[in-house]
């Protein structure tokens, strides 16, 4: 049966369309050479937020790790070292343009062969094992990987690699909507308060609110990924990270858990809508060496 | 001006008895590095009445796992890993004689009985200071399980590694203390 020549007009366009090639190649060596950078350095907005938090210490304590740590960035540049001995789980975000097609071979190989190559041409700790068995895969992959799709012809790869000290205090709850915003409240700083010293404040700290279990954990990592000390643009929700600061920071944990009056450095908090039975919170907590690299290609 | 309190490693008693909960120390000497994986088999052959590996008695262990040293380096970064986790084993390596624990964050009640039990500290060094913390190592050595990689026992000799005594020998904690001091509630 033939098209009417009116409706197959309509189509041609969409043939004639190019789409960008990105060989894989190219994902490889970035993602190598994120990994690197992300693990040597902190950038600008987490070094002013460092800065300010030093000036503002009131703990003698506190002051000198404050010090200490902004030495660290001084002395990891002058040596070739990484900020941080735990070097992480390599987490990468890939926003693919639409209009983007990978070739020469599979994208997720690629991403966990620059994984590989960053963390042994970089001098970066292999720290990732089987869960059950604790047997070391040897090279620090796999990575985790997050994708999505986004209009455009641009391939936008982050690498944020995640140190477990602060991952392993992060919490998800599934709350009742009667617990409404008091009760996210309570949730985050008690998350905070129960991490203590465990996650080396000064720390930022990621929420995600609404979605399912597993949006509001992604959008807490999410979070982590915004220039430190920004706010979300909804008001109401700027207003909430404000007052998440102030409480935390109210909780006299302090650099190191020893005690001051800097335990956060920022709160991000994402949203999204959820169902009418729920309110999933996600809270993601970062450490100071707050690392991402990020390369558009 | 202030004279630099220099802690030695091994461990010397009446050094150790006269640290307090707040001092900071420069600690001098050979220390041992072990976290999750190597405490879980010196717990086990402690157990299992087997030889060890690595003498105890009076010894630092430094809950570490290092970054690979970069040719022309001794070490990688090589900061101090969440001291809780290795909780659960600590008690009996106290009471096989370990003296002195580096790491990072508050530690449990049960670790801090058996410290003053024992006559142990606690001593924190700042996590995430990986970088300047290798600029204090001078020499490392694999010891003992290798087959771990970053979490073999490492012996290391450092020189004047900053340190704050968290929780001294009379079970004064700083990660109490402290806090208590800055809140405002």
């Amino acid at each position: 049966m033939a098209f009417p020549s009116s409706d197959f007009q309509k189509f041609l366009p969409l043939r004639r369309k190019t789409m960008k090639e990105i060989h894989v190649s190219e994902i490889i060596d970035t993602v190598a050479r994120l990994c690197i950078e992300a693990c040597y350095n902190v950038g600008d907005d987490v070094k002013a937020l460092l800065e300010k938090a030093k000036r503002q210490e009131a703990s003698p304590h506190g002051k000198n790790i404050l010090d200490q740590i902004l030495q660290n960035l001084r002395v990891a540049q002058e040596l070739k070292l990484p900020i941080c001995q735990d070097t992480g789980m390599a987490v990468v975000f890939l926003e693919i343009g639409q209009d983007v097609h990978i070739v020469g071979g599979d994208l997720y190989e690629a991403v966990h062969e620059g994984v590989r190559r960053g963390y042994i041409e970089g001098y970066l700790r292999k720290s990732v094992l089987s869960p059950i068995t604790r047997i070391n895969t040897g090279d620090n992959t796999p990575a985790i990987i997050h994708t999505e799709i986004i209009p455009g012809d641009k391939l936008k790869i982050t690498v944020a690699p995640k140190g477990f000290g602060s991952e392993n205090m992060s919490r998800l709850k599934m709350l009742k909507p009667s617990d409404g915003l008091e009760g996210i409240k309570e949730f985050i700083l008690q998350t905070v308060i129960d991490a203590g010293g465990n996650p080396c404040p000064p720390i930022i700290v990621g929420v995600g609110i609404g979605g399912t279990m597993e949006k509001a954990a992604y959008m807490a990592k999410k979070a982590l990924l915004r220039p430190a000390g920004q706010h979300n643009p909804d008001p109401l929700v700027a207003q909430l990270e404000e007052e998440m600061l102030q409480a935390i920071n109210n909780t006299g944990i302090g650099p190191q858990g020893l005690g001051g009056t800097v335990t956060a450095l920022a709160v991000h908090i994402e949203t999204y809508p959820t169902h009418i039975a729920g309110l999933p919170v996600a809270v993601n907590i970062q450490c100071h060496a707050a690392r991402h690299s990020e390369a558009l290609l | 001006m202030e004279t630099k309190k220099i802690f030695h490693a091994p461990v010397i008693h009446e050094e150790l008895n006269s640290l307090k909960a707040g001092d900071t120390i420069y600690l001098r000497g050979s220390i041992i590095t072990a976290r999750d994986a190597a405490h879980k088999r010196i717990y086990h052959l402690l157990q299992e009445g087997k030889p060890l590996p690595i003498e105890l008695k009076d010894q630092v262990i430094y809950y570490a796992g290092p970054c690979p040293a970069r040719p022309g380096l001794i070490i990688g970064s090589c900061g101090p890993t969440t001291s809780s986790r290795m909780d659960v084993y600590t008690p009996l390596l106290l009471e096989h004689g370990l003296k002195a624990m580096i790491g990072k964050g508050p530690r449990s009640a049960q670790v801090i009985e058996s410290m003053v039990k024992h006559g142990a500290v606690y001593l924190a060094a700042v996590g995430g200071a990986g970088a300047l913390i290798a600029s204090c190592i001078k020499k490392v050595d694999a010891v003992a399980f290798e087959d771990l990689g970053p979490e073999a026992i490492y012996r290391m000799e450092v020189e004047d590694m900053p340190l704050l005594v968290a929780i001294d020998a009379r079970g004064n904690n700083l990660y109490e203390i402290g806090p208590r001091q800055f809140a405002h509630i």
